[in-house]
């Protein structure tokens, strides 16, 4: 059935995994992880604040390092990978793009909410003018059906982007979602379809092979799961199961298992798993890069953190929205009493 | 007082919902509804409503501003249109008030700069952002200083344009800008983002506020609250959502704007807040000139 098939791997240890550290890699890990996935055979690693160019800041945590220093840090190290980026137009602009281009990106991956693709118009045609190769996002894929978000993935392909990603921002879809949403988009456009999964409901390498079957050739992964939420789907894990379905990488997952092991295990904050949590979000259909934020806040206004990310759900925040887990942390704090407008402060 | 006559070019929904909001106005008293489509629907409920229009454009203003004594215009069309019309009515010597992106005259906000930009010929509305968080910044900037101030504001889909959206870094920049330009923040951040449920969500904007641990916390929220209550002035619909909350390194508020609903739908606040600043600018602008003018005719009796 695979046919030895190629499907291209692209890493995010560096980008996704981010929000698993509060963005908190320092140059070092940046420089191991990137030479291990480059010696392994990864051809495309992404570097980014969690949110993208531009995230670093009050609402999604500041960066410990410039991300720019990062990209230009990896790009001294890498010997065959392709350095990508991510950028969420409304977040980051095209003046940092710009900027990550000359530290060494040459991928671009533009990313919006799934209904909203032509805000990244502009953004998608800045990176094929600069001759980077251009990825559309569509973000919290499980949010509509295949037929609209084949709409939305045609207004990204028209405005030049060599691939477009079903990305399952809040680890929320199952193989069948997961297999629609693909088979749509590979059917309906002429470019090139991608799978980026979240662990939330523990789907995340069965959502990709089933996004591989329906035809997805770009599969994302991170070391050892490092990611958003419940992680991403484990790239070595990943890796090997599509050996073994018999598609073609170019990627040496014994080796992936060690740099996992080496560069990215020892500087986890947290364990990788399936907390309750992160399958309360994958199941309300939550954006994963909350968790940490959702952590905090429940703590500090004592509220369980079910109670925060149900109540996300329910009033359908989006990705970028990390602002409202406060305020919703503080209401459920308060019993959910409107602010009287007087009064001396916060809680 | 007598009221200074006006005009608004630009027929679309943003302004058809500033001439429903003119027509209160005690003021401003609007002497022509300038637009090129004769189809539309905003020429349409002009006319029903009384006003005089033309659907020539700005040869149809320029044709008519001295007959009808035009003082001050609004443009609501495009910031291509309005950087070609601006030197018109500079030409004129009519005030231009400026709804679009265009950005060629200062950035104006009700109460915390106006008393400076009044004499300008050109006055913008930078961005529904800055209009919704820039009173906040600087109220807390006249309690103590902010090295840097970021803001978030979501916006449903539905009310964000075609403009917007083909230009969406243009939102960030401008409102970043004007965090630091006119809220007095040393530094700012602008982050714009779109959702799209339904029903739509009101406006919403929450403003960070980074500060030196030994402000006063007191004075922090007392300089909000006073803000909010003077934009409740002129958007009714402007609120706090929660208390402001405070940690360590800032101060976090949460605002939520909701809109008259005149012709723009009510969750789109974000709308209902630039045409009204625009009214209050206006107001502010015609203020002044009969105040100059009564001056005037003291000095000549």
């Amino acid at each position: 059935m695979s046919e030895g098939r190629w499907v291209r791997l692209i890493d995010s240890t560096l980008r996704d995994g981010s929000h698993a550290l509060s963005h908190q890699f320092r140059r070092q890990d940046v420089v191991r992880i990137a030479r291990g996935l480059d010696e392994a055979g990864v051809g495309t690693i992404e570097i980014s604040h969690g949110d993208g160019l531009g995230g670093s800041s009050f609402n999604y945590g500041f960066s410990r390092e410039d991300e720019l220093e990062l990209l230009s840090a990896a790009a001294q190290v890498v010997r065959q990978a392709r350095l990508a980026v991510l950028l969420l137009p409304g977040i980051g602009t095209k003046e940092e793009l710009a900027a990550a281009y000359e530290r060494g990106a040459r991928v671009a991956r533009i990313a919006t909410h799934c209904t909203e693709a032509d805000i990244a118009i502009q953004h998608i045609g800045m990176a094929k003018e600069m001759g980077m190769e251009a990825i559309g996002f569509l973000m919290m894929a499980h949010m509509i059906g295949p037929a609209e978000l084949l709409h939305q993935a045609r207004i990204m392909q028209e405005a030049g982007a060599d691939c477009v990603y079903v990305t399952d921002s809040a680890g929320a879809l199952t193989p069948r979602g997961t297999r629609e949403r693909v088979r749509a988009l590979v059917d309906g456009l002429q470019v090139a379809v991608g799978i980026h999964a979240h662990n939330n409901l523990g789907l995340a390498v069965a959502n990709s092979l089933a996004a591989v079957e329906e035809g997805a050739s770009y599969v994302d992964g991170c070391l050892g799961g490092l990611g958003a939420g419940a992680g991403n789907a484990p790239l070595e894990v990943v890796a090997a199961v599509l050996e073994l379905e018999g598609y073609r990488t170019g990627v040496d997952w014994l080796r992936l298992i060690e740099v996992s092991e080496e560069a990215v295990l020892p500087i986890m904050a947290r364990p990788q798993i399936i907390d309750g949590p992160s399958l309360v979000m994958g199941y309300a259909g939550v954006y994963s890069s909350f968790l940490l934020h959702t952590f905090r806040a429940a703590e500090r206004f004592g509220v369980d953190p079910k109670q925060i990310i149900l109540e996300l759900g329910r009033r359908k925040v989006v990705g970028g929205e990390e602002d409202k887990i406060v305020e919703v942390a503080a209401q459920l704090a308060r019993g959910q009493r409107p602010y009287p407008g007087g009064g001396s402060g916060g809680p | 007082m007598g009221k200074v006559r006006c005009a608004i070019v630009g027929t679309g929904n943003i302004g058809t919902d500033l001439m429903l909001k003119l027509g209160r106005s005690e003021l401003l008293e609007l002497a022509l509804v300038v637009g090129i489509d004769p189809q539309s629907e905003g020429l349409a409920l002009a006319k029903r409503l009384g006003y005089e229009t033309t659907v020539d454009g700005i040869e149809g203003f320029r044709a008519r501003y001295r007959e009808l004594g035009l003082e001050i215009v609004f443009e609501a069309t495009s910031a291509r249109v309005h950087a070609a019309h601006a030197p018109v009515y500079r030409e004129l010597g009519v005030t231009a008030i400026d709804l679009t992106p265009a950005a060629l005259g200062p950035l104006v906000i009700p109460y915390v700069n106006i008393g400076d930009v009044l004499a300008e010929p050109n006055l913008n509305l930078g961005t529904c952002g800055a209009q919704a968080t820039v009173p906040i910044v600087a109220a807390i900037s006249s309690v103590t200083p902010v090295p840097y101030a970021e803001i978030v504001s979501t916006i449903a889909s539905k009310s964000a344009g075609p403009g917007t959206r083909q230009n969406i870094d243009e939102f960030t920049r401008t409102t970043a800008r004007a965090l630091v330009q006119v809220g007095r923040a040393e530094r700012g951040k602008a982050i714009i983002v779109l959702n799209p449920a339904e029903p739509p969500i009101l406006m919403r904007n929450t403003v960070y506020a980074a500060l030196d641990g030994a402000a006063d916390r007191e004075a922090i929220v007392g300089a909000i609250e006073e803000t909010v209550a003077r934009v409740q002035g002129y958007v009714p619909g402007y609120r706090l959502k929660v208390a402001p909350v405070f940690d360590e390194e800032k101060v976090t508020v949460f605002l939520e704007v909701e809109g008259a609903g005149d012709y723009l739908p009510p969750y789109a606040g974000n709308l209902d807040i630039m045409t009204a600043a625009a009214v209050r600018v206006g107001e502010e602008v015609a203020r002044a000139r009969l105040a100059q003018a009564q001056a005037k005719e003291a000095r000549g009796a």
